[in-house]
């Protein structure tokens, strides 16, 4: 077994994390109290080459590997996780389904655009009633002639109001439930396309979630990702791969977390010697530096059999889940070790403890990951 | 035009440096090691005038142990087309002249157009190796450069030099050596494509002999490195504003006799 | 042979030698056995400037004097000098840290095939061997470095050795030795001047305030710049502000800035981050104005004031001025 990284994978976490610390951290608490989406940094993250990690370069992308993208991601969320989420969606839940599941022709249009950074992309599957359900799509799109129409109401969508593609999930058949979805790629601007709303939030406020709205919107429908009643499997096998993004946002920001809890163990003094003198902070420190590396380990393996293409679905369920309960219990314990001042916004750690928590939530909560292991481990006979 | 940037590999600014058991030299474990900063500038600057000119060619040039490679990678990263490593133990005790000699050597097989450097390296701190590469060459130079263009047949570098209390702006012929001071630009982050693609490149050794050059012992050698000592721990002047102040003063102008 | 001590002369290109002089004849003197050569290369020198360098305690002064030296361009200085080197054969070539003689005596250095020690702090002699003292990394240890041949060339850190105290009445011989000028290879376009500030240089002063982030904005160097005209300050500060854009570069301090050692460094609103301690940590004493009584700068500081510096700075304004006015 080897647990070296190769000098790119190296060079390009040495990277991630100079810009985040440049770049991203000096901003990170001004964006979250004002919601307000970080489009400069963003920008340059996509000349950077991390909005399209895993993406080939012929297609706008850096041509790099599932590794490298968890290893960027995590050196992002240490420094803010709005950034972190508007980047892990845009690889894994848009470029990777575009490139996976799409003709040439699609992925010139819709990815090399969105790979290269110029343009986003999101991921709409959640809606009113289907969330951890997501198979009970209302949203229908109807065949008329060359095209689409889509009706619906898509909500939570992460980079909503700011993609200029939304890869929508929608009933093209109804009468085949879950067979009988499919996959949309809708352009901004199309008539009947509407982002009515954008919601204020716990965490990860800088990113944005949008309620997307169509009403009689006319698709293309060479716009649609695979065959008609793919979209299912699409959105499955997707999310498998965005779990990985989501727990390396989960090591970052419990890393981060921890980097600001070890510093103010060593200043702050209580009865006359450093808090981290005392052993109960100690205990602490150590259970959360232990459960982030462990966190770590499952994220990156998880990365590690994409990349060679071997079954990932259950690692990628366990890197979410052990990562994301990690990031709430450490961000949680952070607050702690920093007394009323981590509760104070002035010391950051409470932001970390807000955006902690929405990685316990999307693409699968920590209850779905547990049901999808269970399913592996019982050998589909739930 | 071609043109040549010799980088130093360097300890990141903020590691803690020890003294190793050898009383002359660094304790290097543990130590992550960077492009020396103002190389960086170099780089970039070199990367920006081959830009400009929509031609040439920017090589990379550094002399040191193995791991200097990586800090080539990172040029190669940034947009260098190649590098060159002057690597060979016989190097191992070079001063800045020994330094400049073995630069001087590639430099005059390179035949580069310019070159550029940094104004100093931030461990060792001489700021010395380009002025003595210029003497070496018998080249024209200009230190602490703010600013620097090429003029278009590539005849001349216009460079605007900081002295005290102002800027210098010299017509140098070229070939000429230039080194960067801080503000001349503003270095970019490699891109991931630069990454990945830096590993197409090459990075060629050289040796000594390579060079028809002879070692030879050190004309400045480091008897020892000592720890700084200790300050004299300090005083938090209690009190409100008022009292602290007059406090301050009394103490710098009585016992500092600073003021 | 080889005894003289050479110190090169930096000027104010008005004839005048800089007062950092003092600090290098001073120096030499201590280490030569009564030869110490004040070399100065100008344009013009002027009476007062040969005077002064004899009352510092230069035992001979050689002036290269050609309106060929103006502006600095190393290929001629070099030339020049080492000519004179070569036939005088000096025990030592001393030169402060300033713009031209760092780049200078490094070329020289080159030419001469002999070693160069930067910024040196503090010299000895170790029998016959010269010993000098040099910080590196970032100041974080000193080096203790000797040449394997003469002459020892030097760069010498100023505000940290001792300058001579002029004895006046004290004379020197001037020579004027004929050497060969090199063609200048630079053609000298313009020279621009900084906007002055009526403060001293910032690596020349005694005393030098350092506002960081903590000044909060451009607008509030004033405050600093107020006192700095009280107690003849020049006024710095930390990456922080520079990055931000309300310091020109210049002005920064710290490892990828100017290296200083004034008697006295005042820092404001600075933390202290190990790459500003880098510029500063030689200064002889160290004052931090932080609201925050954790910030690393009084770990290092002689004296420090925990408090809000928008406070602290016109009060001490004040108090200086009065001490000053007494
Ligand atoms: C900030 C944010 C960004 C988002 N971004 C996107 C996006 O980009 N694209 C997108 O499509 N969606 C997105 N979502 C939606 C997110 O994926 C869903 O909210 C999530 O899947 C949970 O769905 P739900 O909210 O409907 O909760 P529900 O499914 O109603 O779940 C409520 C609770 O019941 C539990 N539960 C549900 N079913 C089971 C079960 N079978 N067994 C055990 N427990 C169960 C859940 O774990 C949870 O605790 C986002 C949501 C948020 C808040
Ligand atoms: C094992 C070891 C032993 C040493 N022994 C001695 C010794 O005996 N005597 C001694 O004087 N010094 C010694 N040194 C220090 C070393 O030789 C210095 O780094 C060298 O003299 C260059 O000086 P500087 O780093 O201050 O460069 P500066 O003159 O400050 O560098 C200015 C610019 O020159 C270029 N440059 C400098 N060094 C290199 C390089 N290596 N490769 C490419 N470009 C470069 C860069 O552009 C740099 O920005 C030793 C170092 C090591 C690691
Ligand atoms: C390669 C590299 C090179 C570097 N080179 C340099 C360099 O040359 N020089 C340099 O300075 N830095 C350098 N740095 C940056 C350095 O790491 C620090 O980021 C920088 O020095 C911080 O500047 P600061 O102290 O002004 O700001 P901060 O660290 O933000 O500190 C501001 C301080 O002001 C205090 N403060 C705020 N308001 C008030 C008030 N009203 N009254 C009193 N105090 C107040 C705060 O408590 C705080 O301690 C370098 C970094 C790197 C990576």
């Amino acid at each position: 077994m080897k647990l070296d990284l190769s000098a790119e994978q190296q060079m390009i976490q040495a990277l991630a994390r100079e810009f985040a610390e440049t770049a991203i951290k000096p901003i990170a608490a001004e964006i979250d109290r004002e919601a307000r989406f970080p489009h400069e940094t963003v920008k340059r993250m996509g000349e950077l080459g991390l909005m399209g990690i895993a993406i080939p370069e012929r297609w706008g992308g850096s041509g790099v590997d599932a590794v490298a993208s968890v290893l960027a991601i995590e050196e992002i969320a240490k420094a803010c996780g709005s950034h972190a989420a508007i980047m892990s969606v845009n690889n894994s839940l848009y470029c990777d389904p575009v490139y996976k599941f799409g003709t040439d022709a699609q992925r010139e249009r819709f990815l090399k655009p969105v790979a290269s950074g110029h343009a986003h992309g999101c991921f709409a599957l959640t809606e009113p009633q289907a969330g951890s359900d997501a198979s009970n799509q209302h949203t229908l799109a109807v065949r008329d002639g060359a095209h689409y129409v889509l009706n619906g109401r898509k909500q939570f969508v992460t980079n909503g109001r700011e993609a200029s593609f939304a890869l929508v999930f929608c009933a093209t058949d109804r009468a085949k439930a879950h067979h009988g979805i499919s996959t949309l790629v809708v352009e901004k601007g199309t008539p009947g396309f509407l982002v009515p709303k954008t919601e204020d939030k716990l965490g990860i406020r800088a990113s944005d979630t949008a309620e997307l709205v169509f009403e009689d919107c006319r698709v293309p429908a060479e716009n649609r990702l695979g065959e008609e009643g793919m979209g299912f499997p699409i959105a499955l096998a997707t999310l498998d791969g965005g779990r990985i993004g989501i727990a390396a946002q989960a090591v970052g920001l419990a890393a981060g977390a921890l980097e600001r809890s070890v510093a103010y163990a060593r200043e702050r003094k209580s009865f006359g010697v450093p808090i981290g003198h005392h052993q109960m902070v100690q205990w602490m420190l150590a259970d959360m530096a232990t459960a982030i590396d462990g966190a770590r380990l499952l994220t990156l393996r998880a990365a590690a059999l994409k990349d060679e293409g071997r079954p990932y679905t259950t690692a990628a369920a366990m890197a979410k889940l052990f990562a994301a309960e990690t990031a709430m219990k450490v961000t949680t314990d952070a607050v702690q070790i920093h007394g009323g001042y981590g509760f104070i916004k002035e010391y950051e750690v409470e932001r970390y403890f807000r955006d902690a928590k929405i990685t316990q939530i999307y693409e699968g909560t920590s209850q779905i990951q547990k049901l999808v292991i269970a399913r592996d481990i019982l050998g589909g006979s739930r | 035009m071609k043109i040549l940037v010799a980088v130093k590999q360097v300890p990141d600014t903020a590691t803690q440096v020890k003294i190793s058991a050898d009383p002359r030299a660094i304790d290097t474990t543990g130590i992550t090691w960077i492009v020396s900063p103002y190389d960086e500038f170099a780089v970039e600057e070199a990367l920006r005038i081959k830009e400009k000119r929509g031609q040439g060619e920017v090589v990379a040039v550094s002399l040191g142990p193995e791991r200097v490679k990586e800090a080539l990678r990172s040029c190669l990263a940034m947009g260098c087309d190649r590098a060159i490593h002057l690597n060979d133990p016989a190097w191992n005790g070079a001063d800045t002249l020994a330094t400049a000699k073995a630069l001087a050597a590639v430099i005059q097989r390179e035949a580069p157009g310019l070159v550029l450097c940094g104004r100093q390296a931030i461990d060792d701190d001489m700021g010395a190796v380009p002025a003595q590469l210029a003497e070496l060459l018998g080249w024209p130079c200009a230190s602490w450069v703010m600013e620097a263009t090429v003029d278009g047949d590539g005849k001349t570098a216009r460079a605007a030099r900081q002295v005290e209390g102002g800027l210098e702006v010299f017509d140098l012929p070229l070939p000429a050596v230039l080194t960067a001071q801080k503000g001349l630009n503003e270095p970019r982050y490699p891109t991931l494509k630069g990454i990945m693609g830096a590993k197409k490149k090459e990075i060629r050794d050289v040796k000594a002999t390579d060079l028809g050059l002879a070692v030879e012992p050190p004309q400045l050698s480091v008897v020892m490195l000592e720890a700084l000592p200790p300050r004299p721990p300090g005083r938090i002047l209690q009190g409100d504003v008022p009292t602290a102040v007059k406090e301050l003063v009394r103490s710098l102008r009585e016992d500092a006799k600073a003021i | 042979m080889a005894n003289a001590f050479w110190c090169i002369v930096e000027d104010d290109r008005q004839g005048t030698p800089k007062k950092v002089m003092a600090e290098v004849i001073g120096e030499a003197a201590r280490l030569s056995r009564g030869q110490t050569e004040a070399v100065w290369l100008t344009d013009k020198a002027s009476a007062a400037g040969l005077k002064q360098l004899a009352e510092w305690g230069a035992t001979k002064i050689r002036l290269l004097e050609s309106a060929a030296f103006a502006p600095y361009r190393s290929e001629v200085w070099v030339g020049a000098a080492a000519e004179l080197a070569v036939k005088e054969a000096p025990r030592a070539i001393f030169a402060p840290v300033t713009s031209r003689a760092r780049e200078f005596v490094a070329r020289l250095a080159a030419r001469l095939g002999v070693g160069l020690a930067a910024d040196c702090v503090a010299f000895a002699m170790d029998g016959e061997r010269l010993v000098a003292t040099r910080p590196v990394y970032a100041g974080k240890l000193l080096a203790k470095t000797t040449w394997a041949k003469t002459p020892s060339v030097a760069t010498l850190r100023p505000n940290v050795f001792r300058p001579a105290e002029a004895q006046p009445g004290r004379t020197a011989p001037v020579e004027r030795p004929s050497v060969t000028l090199p063609a200048a290879q630079m053609k000298f376009v313009e020279r621009r001047e900084e906007v002055a500030t009526g403060l001293p240089e910032l690596t020349e002063a005694e005393i030098v305030l350092s506002g960081g982030r903590g000044m909060k904005g451009p607008e509030n160097y004033v405050i600093l710049e107020d006192m700095a005209h009280v107690i003849g300050a020049a006024v710095g500060a930390s990456r922080a502000a520079v990055d931000a854009g309300w310091r020109p570069h210049r002005f920064q301090i710290g490892q990828t800035g100017r290296t200083i050692s004034p008697k006295l460094y005042m820092g404001f609103g600075v933390s202290g981050a190990i790459q500003h301690l880098a510029g500063m940590r030689t200064s002889k004493v160290i004052v931090a104005v932080n609201k925050d009584p954790e910030a690393p700068i009084f770990k290092i500081a002689d004296y420090g004031i925990v408090g809000d510096l928008f406070e602290v700075v016109p009060e001490l304004t004040k108090e200086f001025k009065k001490l000053l006015e007494k």
